[in-house]
């Protein structure tokens, strides 16, 4: 296998950076309308966390595009000027909210993930990946803390808190596989010891989810079919109808204005 | 390590030749700006000043964030620049340090009787622990924050996420007062 491109890296920062991103625009979306004001805040803090984390993926992103094109893009111009189609975030991430039990259940399956993978990504023989990963490990585990807890609360809680949790781990089950299915990106990322090959992560990842399904008296979804986890899903550009409208609100500032600075 | 220049700015006071302070004065000067959310507490006791150096006739800064997505970060730069500006300081380089990653257990130890003081119970030790929670539920029985009003035991967590990223929400049983808890990291 040859080693990895300056462009597959940037390529690979992307889909890190952009899922942060997106999943944080759908936590801000709660804003003013969680159930409490503590989940309020918790919901919007978490999405702070995970915007911050993008920030750091998306300004090492452009860095490296300067290495293979006359000038790397900033943080703030891959974030608010790039179209859907160059999107490279988890499908996961740009499921609308739904209700709490729905946003709850999306941020389980993304924290178990995310803990996996940064953790491995701490490893990473790139020393910049490295330090985003120590860096976003220590807050992630808040998230899957949270994220769990509610899964367990909700499943272990009233009859309708029960049934929605139920149906929102199984709505949801089918963006799961797309974060476990690797591509050529991935592969040559991994083998350069930068990356990590997420089909490793799937195995651990499916353990820690069943434990807390269990112990949430809830049943682990069984569907084998997995949108987008074919090649052709978020981190390839290939996104569901919900990522255009997302992105008409993040980014309707700088298209209005462009350049508009606060 | 690597290191990342978020800023550089050249204040001009006066016409007269920059002055060098010496970095005991520098660290002083530092240790007198507050954390903007927790001002009973320098940034200097909060841990996140890694280093002050000068280099070619520039101070060079170097200062971590204490959560990647902290809103006071930007804040925190530019009261650095203006404690250093008023010490004489013509040339900053403020440098953005993620490595190693910010710890509560680098928070002073008379920073954490002031955070008491000032009602938010000081963070337990993490010992050099990376993964702060996992996922087992049940984890959370063996850590005890008591109430920084009236110390007593019987507290109960509310919220993993109180007022700022780094505070957590709990409530004391005894005396019915809510109170923050700063996360350990």
């Amino acid at each position: 296998m040859r080693p990895p491109t300056p462009a597959s890296l940037f390529e690979y920062l992307q889909r890190l950076g952009d899922t942060d991103v997106v999943l944080a625009q759908r936590l801000g979306e709660w804003v003013g309308h969680g159930p409490v004001i503590e989940e309020d805040i918790a919901l919007t803090n978490i999405g702070l966390d995970l915007l911050g984390q993008g920030r750091m993926w998306l300004s090492y992103a452009g860095e490296v595009e300067a290495r293979f094109r006359d000038q790397g893009r900033s943080e703030d111009q891959l974030a608010f000027l790039r179209d859907g189609g160059a999107y490279r975030n988890l499908l996961l991430a740009e499921v609308p909210n739904g209700d709490f039990a729905a946003t709850m259940a999306r941020q389980f399956y993304f924290d178990q993930f995310h803990l996996l993978l940064l953790r491995a990504l701490t490893r990473s023989t790139d020393p910049r990946v490295a330090e985003i990963a120590a860096k976003g490990v220590k807050e992630v585990s808040y998230h899957a803390e949270r994220s769990t807890d509610w899964v367990i609360r909700l499943g272990d809680g009233t009859e309708e808190s029960h049934a929605r949790m139920q149906r929102a781990l199984d709505d949801l089950w089918m963006y799961t596989g797309e974060m476990f299915a690797a591509d050529a990106t991935e592969l040559a990322l991994a083998e350069a010891g930068i990356g990590v090959d997420p089909r490793t992560l799937r195995e651990p990842w499916l353990a820690s989810v069943a434990t807390v399904v269990s112990e949430a008296s809830l049943t682990l979804p069984k569907g084998e079919w997995m949108q987008g986890a074919n090649g052709r899903g978020g981190k390839q550009g290939v996104h569901t109808e919900h990522l255009g409208h997302l992105l008409t609100e993040m980014q309707y500032l700088q298209r209005a204005y462009p350049g508009a600075q606060w | 390590m690597v290191t990342t220049v978020v800023a550089e700015g050249t204040s001009t006071v006066s016409a007269r030749p920059p002055l060098r302070p010496a970095l005991d004065v520098v660290w002083a000067a530092l240790s007198a700006v507050p954390d903007p959310e927790i001002p009973v507490i320098s940034v200097v006791e909060l841990g996140i000043v890694r280093g002050a150096a000068w280099e070619d006739g520039r101070l060079v800064v170097k200062v971590t964030p204490t959560y990647s997505g902290c809103p006071a970060t930007e804040m925190i730069n530019t009261l650095i620049r203006e404690a250093l500006a008023a010490i004489g300081v013509a040339e900053v380089v403020l440098v953005s340090q993620l490595s190693p990653p910010w710890s509560t257990d680098w928070i002073a130890p008379e920073a954490r009787t002031r955070l008491k003081g000032y009602g938010i119970a000081p963070p337990h030790v993490m010992g050099g622990r990376v993964d702060v929670a996992g996922i087992s539920p049940l984890r959370r029985a063996d850590v005890i924050v008591p109430c920084p009003r009236c110390a007593s035991t019987n507290t109960q967590l509310l919220s993993q996420f109180g007022s700022t990223a780094c505070k957590a929400q709990y409530r004391c049983i005894d005396c019915r007062e809510p109170f923050d808890y700063f996360k350990p990291h």
